[in-house]
């Protein structure tokens, strides 16, 4: 009974419905066409804006570009095989380098006057799959300059020159590394597994790591 | 004549003033220690290797599980890293309640430290006292989201719960109830001369060597080095509050015990303006895009857990699952020193100043 009911109801409503519908439809596109006016107009202001300088410079562009020569300086011309701030990480001035560099180049970081690196906040390991690298994090406590030296290596016999001598705290970070991603670090005055135990096989980071159990 | 010879010592893994399963071998000539070799790994669990299979929501409770005295931070460290490299703007009300949490986790990680510290030197009471306090944080964490230590609070974009209806008052009142408590304890313990004669000019460095270690929080600046990250490089709200960072002069264990009690209460004091300023409506998640995809790159991030500086460093590939996660722990750096600190010392020493480093296992291992 309700059913006819509703049948009966709804052809009535309907026409009662029609014009405040159709003065929603109305407003609704009007609404999509100023949107669309507006997007063209903002897109069309951002392509101006961008095409004549494509970025403006960072700020802190003078200050890689002077470690960039001193590192020249320091290592020769051939030594810097990357450099680049790391726009993800605030700009974050990065240097790669070989590692067959990186011994004149950490003391020199530590000691130059006008860099003065004498805190190492991180370091970590990456295997890359077609070599690996060792990320050096540091900053400077006086003026807070900060930089990320990443040293590149063969994933082959991997060996970075340890940076324990220059500052002590890279030691325990060093030996994690090579406990876990299986890279040397001649010139380490302890190099031995840190996490796992001594007689583990193998080094868990790895990417092509086979786990013994892989139930486990 | 009396034939001496040198004794070889094992404390831990098991041993009740080494919090966790922190493991140390010590060789002695009579009371005098010689040589101290650290022992890690017993908590390995392989954080690092399992995230790489994870995507980020799913490593937020690993991260808790890491420095488990201190979750919050932990959560923050890591979505704070994957924040900064979307680029994603979080909403106010969220970051407020980040930051309230953050600060009652540093007074009831404190408030750990004080309690079992004490506790290792002899001083039973202290202990229930820094515990009954530290409950009635834990209990309004468990309020908020439902566990007690392991809060998997923190979300990519903002916290995953709201305040609920009358949780931010009670987080008033708790406020001059700790300090009270505070000024309570500092008569109570901070005074006592065998305490004192146990800690003074015990463990002590300078600064250089600090830095050359790359300590960080109250065993860096015990040493006068005015290095706290909310300071030196302001993330989250902190700009915005008054506090001071307490500096120490001597660094010796003395000084760390000051500079923690002190850090009590400055959070106190951050936390007072935080509940006056926190804004009334909002909401508490960003607009985040359904998979959390961060661009290909890498970022480096830290911030100031109540052991120091705690960083996340994430290699992205573009995917969901992080290429290489790695976390930069306080409690694994601030270790190294250790075994210097201990050539001379007594055994009783070996206590106070591993005490005073102030480790969590969880952390050391990762």
């Amino acid at each position: 009974m309700s059913e006819e009911q509703e049948k009966k109801d709804k052809p009535e409503e309907a026409p009662a419905v029609d014009p405040e519908r159709e003065a929603k439809l109305k407003a609704a596109a009007e609404a999509r066409a100023a949107r669309q006016a507006a997007k063209e107009k903002a897109e069309a202001e951002a392509a101006e804006a961008a095409s004549p300088e494509p970025k403006p410079p960072s700020p802190k562009q003078p200050q890689p570009d002077r470690l960039v020569a001193l590192v020249r300086q320091a290592a020769g011309d051939d030594a810097i095989m990357e450099s680049y701030l790391n726009e993800l990480n605030g700009d974050m001035p990065t240097l790669v380098i070989h590692n067959k560099h990186w011994r004149s180049i950490a003391s020199m970081l530590k000691e130059h006057d006008e860099l003065r690196f004498n805190y190492l906040r991180n370091v970590s390991g990456v295997d890359y799959e077609t070599h690996m690298e060792v990320v050096y994090h540091m900053i400077s406590l006086e003026s807070k300059q900060e930089a990320a030296i990443k040293v590149r290596t063969e994933r082959d016999a991997a060996s970075v020159y340890s940076a324990t001598p220059v500052w002590a705290t890279a030691n325990w970070n060093e030996r994690e590394i090579y406990d876990l991603l299986g890279i040397d670090f001649p010139g380490h005055p302890d190099l031995r597994r840190i996490m796992m135990p001594d007689d583990w096989v193998g080094h868990p980071l790895r990417k092509d790591y086979e786990p013994l159990d892989s139930e486990v | 004549m009396i034939r001496t010879e040198e004794l070889l010592l094992n404390v831990g893994p098991q041993h009740p003033s080494t919090h966790g399963v922190f493991r140390i071998v010590v060789k002695l000539d009579g009371e005098v220690i010689t040589e101290a070799t650290p022992v890690m790994g017993y908590l390995h669990r392989g954080t690092e290797k399992i995230a790489e299979n994870l995507n980020f929501t799913q490593i937020i409770p690993y991260t808790d599980r890491m420095d488990y005295v201190s979750a919050m931070t932990n959560n923050y460290v890591l979505v704070h890293a994957v924040e900064t490299m979307m680029g994603l703007e979080i909403p106010l009300r969220a970051e407020f309640m980040r930051l309230i949490v953050m600060e009652m986790q540093r007074v009831a990680s404190h408030l750990v430290w004080w309690g079992t510290y004490l506790l290792d030197i002899g001083a039973m009471s202290p202990f229930l006292y820094a515990f009954r306090d530290r409950e009635i944080i834990i209990d309004l964490f468990n309020e908020l989201c439902g566990a007690r230590l392991t809060y998997n609070y923190m979300r990519v974009g903002g916290v995953k719960w709201d305040a609920p209806p009358g949780w931010m008052d009670k987080v008033r009142d708790f406020i001059p109830y700790m300090e009270k408590k505070l000024q309570e304890y500092d008569k109570l313990v901070s005074g006592n001369e065998i305490f004192l004669a146990r800690i003074k000019g015990i463990g002590q460095y300078d600064a250089a060597t600090a830095i050359d270690y790359g300590l960080s929080g109250a065993n860096l600046r015990c040493t006068g080095v005015d290095w706290d990250l909310r300071k030196a490089e302001p993330y989250s709200l902190y700009d915005r509050f008054e506090f001071d960072v307490p500096l120490g002069t001597r660094g010796d264990c003395y000084d760390r015990y000051r500079i923690r009690l002190e850090e009590i209460k400055q959070s106190l004091r951050i936390l007072k303006q935080a509940v006056e300023q926190f804004p009334q409506g909002g909401e508490t998640m960003g607009k985040v895009p359904r998979a959390i995809r961060p661009p290909a790159g890498e970022v480096y991030v830290r911030i100031e857990s109540p052991r120091g500086e705690i960083g996340c460093h994430i290699v992205s590939k573009g995917k969901a699952e992080p290429y290489r996660l790695k976390f930069r722990r306080p409690s694994f750096v601030n270790l190294q020193l250790l075994p210097k600190l201990l050539v001379g010392e007594t055994m009783t020493n070996l206590i106070t100043i591993l005490g005073g480093v102030d480790i969590v296992v969880g952390e050391v291992d990762c």
